[in-house]
């Protein structure tokens, strides 16, 4: 039996199945950190989160009746995608933020920032992130309530507020907040340890003497999310135009504000602190939600490092890079518009007929 | 694309790096192989206007002999393969898919098969009009895939002056080894055909560029050069599709052949090494284009190889010959990329064709049938060399929106190498939506200027 086919007969092995995988794969390694970090409060968070994804998604494709003769309504969850917004949202979560608010996060991420808009591949905003706009948002407070890395009883207890009551809001427990190093900088004007930053482990515990290591689950170590980024590209998945870009423009930025003002935090500091290298490596380079033209990728990372520069040193939050990030899908099709690549062929005019001109 | 190949790409920018797969073919030297019963010439295998027979059924033929013409000048003359009785001119099935009116000569088994003898002709001698006419007269046509007669491309513009001949020898489509085998074995032919072309055109020099997995060959013709001062060889960083005329002509020349263009523009004729190499034989005996080199390989052939093959073999007869004793379930004439399938093994070898792969289920590389969304990955972008949007231009063609695509978007400039199809991760079958839209798009303006 002789098929036909049009060409090309040859085909990359790099599937998108592949791509998400090794994604999953790479973010492991950080989930695995937060629960060291952060003991079972972490471990029911990513759980809670990436299992509240995964049951919006199989809901929705149910009520969306997306079922044909090979497909499923588990089908969808075969790409993965589902379950890479839960972990990436898990990740940019306070570890003790109540397990009911963050089912919700899970819920809203997937329904409206992705089912909403046509499912994988469609989505104008990185899902996760909008999950994480929306809680913070609602909850405010619980959001911005912090708990230090590597409390002694981690392991064996959950951090009080963990558990608060479905449609209740928990109340801040002494011994169990902590400022983030950012907003430690831009309230009180302490500044934690680069070492710290970037390792996300401090010998030092104590509560009432800052270095600690604290903030959301995933961005406590920034060297651990360089190493697994540094992982998907060196296996060509993961662009670095975009993580490139955010890096440059944050130090630039940061750097021109610190030479102004002493008292504004260094550039490298800023690199380290908050979620910016999560965001930088995992979160901008969500493809779908990013510009398609290399171009585009520069603008795009650095609107986002100049908005969380803005943000941080100016707003009223700690924090800009998940809202920088979410502007920033907002103007991709802007960017787009004005960063179509140069066609092969398309010289001005004057060099065009060179050959001709020479003869005549 | 990963961030290293993007600062170690010394070519053309964009493109793909493929597996080459020559590694069963290259070291076989080009050999004959017998004439079949039956040899199938359709009058139509180049681009342009079909030949026109000029014999009968039931009239015996002398291989070499003229058995049709060309009808006007975008047209190439055909000779007869091999000595034998005209069968039949009837309809026949053919790579192209529609039949096609053909000649079906049945060759005589006792025949000693010499080739009919010519006046030879003195080349230097000749105007260039008269050139071009003794090239048009070989039946030659770009032996590389296009099948573009060769004299066309000879015949620029008066506006226009040429300073350099680009032969290419980049051979990027995986398996072929064709040209590379030629070049080792047949490098005097290659070398005078280039001398004759420089001669005609008034090229002040030409280029051979070859890529750098083929470094024999380039030793090869290095060892042949002296003699041939204005003539070079170039390797060039193996990519695919380096061999497209246009990108191979930015990375010898780093001239830029415009959009819609062709490379006389730039002052560039570009010529394939297996149609130089038989032009350099043929030409100065006067003779015509009756076979040619084809690589045979895949999965279940027991002698894959490069072969002469005689032009109108029927595929049945060609795998019969290399022991074939698989179940082939895709023929592909040309390359991988973007060769072609064919239905039927009646289907016989013709001007353009460079090869023959067979393959079976196993053999084509198929990651998944399932097809996803667009997530706008850029692997696409990065990897098309005429610097289009293909995620972009896929996702108009699933609306229809053909216009926009060639509007906005340039989808005339696509070639077809296939890059963006290759490298999707989501399987999405971007060259052969592009396809569609160019069909379509070529007749509605068809529609438009005839209305």
């Amino acid at each position: 039996m002789i098929e036909l086919r049009t060409s090309p007969h040859m085909k990359s092995t790099l599937s998108l199945t592949y791509i998400m995988r090794q994604v999953v794969y790479a973010l492991i390694p950080i989930c695995l950190f937060s629960i060291y970090q952060f003991g079972l409060s972490a471990l029911a968070l990513i759980l809670v989160v990436t299992s509240s994804c995964i049951f919006t998604e199989v809901l929705f494709n149910k009520l969306a009746n997306k079922t044909s003769k090979n497909k499923t309504i588990y089908s969808s969850l075969k790409d993965n995608t589902a379950l890479i917004t839960g972990l990436l949202l898990a990740l940019s979560l306070p570890p003790g933020f109540p397990l009911w608010m963050s089912s919700v996060a899970g819920f809203v991420a997937i329904a409206m920032g992705k089912v909403l808009f046509g499912g994988m591949g469609f989505n104008v905003f990185n899902p996760a992130l909008l999950g994480r706009a929306f809680v913070q948002a609602a909850f405010p407070v619980a959001i911005t309530t912090w708990t230090p890395a590597g409390l002694s009883d981690r392991f064996s207890q959950f951090i009080p507020t963990s558990l608060t009551l479905p449609f209740s809001i928990p109340v801040p427990i002494d011994g169990f907040s902590g400022a983030t190093p950012l907003a430690l900088h831009k309230f009180e004007g302490i500044s934690t340890t680069l070492a710290s930053l970037f390792l996300g482990i401090t010998s030092n515990t104590s509560l009432e003497s800052p270095p600690f290591a604290s903030g959301s689950l995933g961005e406590t170590s920034a060297l651990l999310i360089l190493l697994c980024a540094a992982y998907l590209m060196a296996r060509g998945i993961m662009g670095w135009r975009i993580p490139l870009a955010i890096i440059m423009t944050t130090l630039i930025t940061s750097g021109v504000f610190y030479l102004f003002n002493t008292n504004s935090p260094s550039p490298l500091f800023m690199l380290g602190s908050g979620g910016l290298m999560l965001g930088a490596f995992f979160m901008a380079t969500d493809p779908v939600s990013a510009p398609v033209t290399p171009i585009g990728m520069w603008i795009f990372g650095a609107m986002i490092g100049l908005m969380t520069v803005i943000i941080r040193l100016f707003g009223g939050l700690p924090e800009g890079i998940m809202y920088a990030i979410l502007f920033a899908n907002a103007s991709v099709p802007l960017i787009e518009a004005i960063s179509q690549p140069r066609k092969f062929g398309f010289i001005a005019n004057k060099k065009k007929d060179k050959n001709k001109e020479n003869k005549s | 694309m990963s961030m290293w190949d993007h600062f170690k790409s010394k070519t053309f920018s964009h493109g793909i790096h493929l597996p080459d797969k020559k590694e069963h073919t290259k070291d076989q030297a080009i050999r004959r192989l017998p004439f079949a019963p039956e040899l199938v010439i359709p009058l139509s295998q180049h681009f342009g206007k079909p030949a026109i027979a000029i014999v009968q059924p039931g009239q015996e033929v002398v291989r070499g002999e003229l058995i049709a013409k060309s009808d006007g000048f975008m047209s190439v003359p055909i000779h007869a393969p091999a000595s034998g009785l005209i069968k039949a001119i009837k309809l026949h099935a053919t790579a192209r898919g529609p039949k096609t009116e053909a000649i079906i000569i049945q060759t005589w088994a006792g025949s000693n098969q010499r080739t009919a003898s010519f006046d030879p002709l003195d080349i230097p001698s000749l105007t260039h009009e008269q050139f071009i006419q003794a090239v048009q007269d070989t039946g030659m046509v770009g032996l590389g895939g296009a099948g573009f007669p060769t004299h066309v491309k000879l015949s620029v513009p008066p506006e226009y002056r040429i300073d350099t001949l680009v032969v290419n020898g980049c051979e990027c489509e995986p398996y072929l080894t064709t040209d590379h085998r030629l070049m080792l074995e047949h490098p005097e032919a290659l070398l005078h055909g280039t001398q004759m072309l420089m001669h005609a055109l008034g090229a002040k020099q030409a280029i051979i560029g070859i890529e750098d997995n083929k470094m024999d060959a380039i030793q090869a013709l290095d060892e042949h050069l002296s003699g041939f001062e204005p003539i070079q060889v170039v390797a060039v960083p193996t990519h695919y599709p380096q061999g497209a005329e246009k990108l191979l002509i930015k990375v010898l020349l780093d001239r830029e052949v415009p959009s819609g263009g062709f490379p006389y523009q730039v002052g560039v004729v570009v010529q394939n090494i297996a149609t130089l190499s038989q032009l350099g034989e043929l030409l100065p005996h006067n003779q015509g284009l009756i076979e040619r080199v084809v690589t045979v390989t895949g999965t279940g052939i027991d002698k894959p190889g490069n072969y002469i093959i005689p032009l109108g073999t029927p595929i049945q007869f060609l795998l019969d010959q290399v022991g074939f004793y698989g179940s082939a379930s895709h023929l592909i004439l040309g390359g991988p990329m973007m060769g072609s399938t064919v239905a039927s093994l009646d289907v016989p070898i013709t001007k353009p064709v460079s090869g023959l792969l067979v393959f079976d289920d196993t053999s084509i590389e198929k990651v998944s049938d399932d097809i996803y969304p667009c997530i706008k990955c850029a692997r696409c972008v990065d990897a098309c060399p005429m610097h289009l949007n293909p995620s972009m231009l896929g996702q108009l063609a699933t609306k229809h929106h053909y216009d926009a695509m060639q509007q906005n978007f340039h989808l005339m400039d696509c070639f077809e190498c296939g890059c963006c199809s290759y490298i999707c991760p989501s399987n999405i079958p971007l060259v052969q939506y592009f396809r569609i839209a160019k069909s379509v798009l070529r007749e509605s303006a068809l529609k438009e200027t005839t209305s």
